[in-house]
């Protein structure tokens, strides 16, 4: 399987890379690591007049440090990400999640900015950044640049906020350091599987008080989802067996899960609330 | 038509390409560098694995125009002359294969993995290659492979060191 034919762009810089997007025709697709986007091209789903790849763009890569924040370039891959030692110290829960996404050798290719950008609801790290609070920075044409929060940004089924001409340029997440626990639960059945439903979980502890909680869930819905009754029930509560399980016996309210081969909507939710109990168990030091 | 320079198993080629070419058509088409095999076509079984720049990628998914001024190995690059690599050696030694199709990826995908992690466990092993299928689930045996190739490995690079 080929793809069609389409016209190629290689950009070397975030302005070169909007140049090449506003030039590009009615159908431009921008590809960061290609690991969802050339499948999709080779099955013929997309065959877009133009490609605008964003590989050779090295001011989208990397991670640094802005105050309270960790500042991801879109187009750092998720190698980067898992060797990153701000990611180690600050980033746990974006590391437990990467660590699951695909293959080693897809992990090569593929990008943080990128997996956000498809919005797969099955995607690993869509549910972790509407977790965390992210903030999308993205440029538009002629180079000015917005901030989208992930509550905005992520729209429907493979659909965000970016508007035709626009780059996804960087992330911004807060640094979780000392006194925050996280975890991120994935169901699947085989080794490279998408999930089936998964739980990104991220708690901070007083004492025996959980003081905050930020849930996100992965293939619950047409977006990813927070668990917004969870982490009402959490937050002041005891760290308790029992008042962790009352609390993730709500995970599947407000979810509208789909039903496929692989699971039931109704197994589905079954399996948000199991995994939400695992996840902040462990994420609460339980 | 976009020409690309790119070294392949040590030697450099000047080509042109179709934008839509994968590195995977362009190797064995192109190159005759018929080691390297499509499985899947789905990115799913890693037979096409090559190295990119050092590190395992799935050829066919990445363009062959990616490659421009870049460094791919494959499987037909990594023995010494007639001296099997020590991770080919180790598939032989353990017959860590069945029908062999999947093997030019394993083989690629598990020297990625010792460059990463020079002494894995079984476990780790076995998360290493998971991106990599054996349609015949003769999986006991590559761990074996691997496990061996990752002894020998270390033993010389501590008598070099």
């Amino acid at each position: 399987m080929i793809p069609a034919a389409f016209a190629y762009a290689r950009p070397t810089t975030v302005d070169e890379a909007l140049q090449a997007i506003a030039a590009g025709g009615e159908d431009v697709k921008i590809m960061a690591g290609g690991q969802s986007l050339i499948p999709v091209m080779r099955l013929r789903l997309a065959a877009p007049e133009t490609v605008v790849d964003l590989t050779k763009v090295a001011e989208l890569r990397g991670v640094r440090e802005d105050g309270d924040s960790l500042v991801i370039g879109a187009m750092t891959t998720h190698s980067d990400i898992l060797r990153d030692p701000l990611i180690a110290q600050y980033g746990k829960l974006i590391a437990e999640a990467t660590e699951t996404v695909a293959d080693p050798a897809v992990r090569h290719r593929g990008t943080f900015g990128g997996a956000l950008a498809h919005a797969d609801p099955a995607g690993d790290l869509p549910a972790v950044a509407l977790a965390l609070d992210a903030e999308f920075v993205i440029a538009g044409p002629g180079g000015a640049r917005r901030s989208v929060p992930a509550a905005a940004f992520f729209v429907d089924y493979l659909t965000t906020a970016l508007e035709d001409g626009e780059l996804l340029v960087e992330i911004r997440v807060p640094k979780l350091g000392e006194g925050w626990g996280v975890r991120y639960e994935k169901f699947n059945r085989v080794a490279q599987a998408w999930s089936i439903v998964a739980v990104a979980a991220t708690v901070r502890r007083e004492g025996s008080t959980i003081a905050e909680a930020r849930i996100g869930l992965t293939n619950m819905g047409s977006t990813p989802l927070r668990a917004t009754a969870v982490e009402q029930a959490l937050v002041g509560a005891d760290v308790s067996l029992e008042t962790v399980t009352a609390a993730a016996a709500q995970a599947a309210e407000g979810t509208e899960p789909s039903s496929d081969l692989n699971a039931q909507a109704d197994y589905r939710q079954h399996l948000a609330r199991v995994l939400t109990g695992r996840a902040v168990r462990a994420a609460a030091g339980l | 038509m976009t020409q690309i320079n790119v070294r392949v198993d040590g030697a450099s080629y000047s080509d042109d390409v179709e934008p839509r070419t994968l590195l995977v058509h362009y190797l064995r088409e192109q190159l005759g560098k018929v080691g390297t095999v499509v499985g899947c076509d789905t990115s799913n079984c890693g037979a096409c694995t090559v190295h990119l720049d050092g590190e395992s990628v799935k050829s066919c998914t990445v363009l062959a125009v990616q490659a421009d001024g870049s460094e791919v190995t494959t499987i037909e690059g990594i023995a010494d002359g007639k001296t099997l690599h020590p991770m080919q050696k180790a598939f032989h030694e353990q017959h860590g294969l069945q029908c062999g199709y999947c093997t030019p990826g394993m083989i690629m995908a598990s020297i990625d993995l010792l460059k990463n992690n020079p002494n894995p466990s079984e476990h780790e092993i076995r998360e290493g290659i998971e991106g990599n299928l054996c349609r015949c689930t003769g999986y006991v045996n590559i761990v074996r492979a691997v496990q061996q190739a990752a002894g020998e490995m270390s033993s010389t690079a501590g008598a070099q060191a």
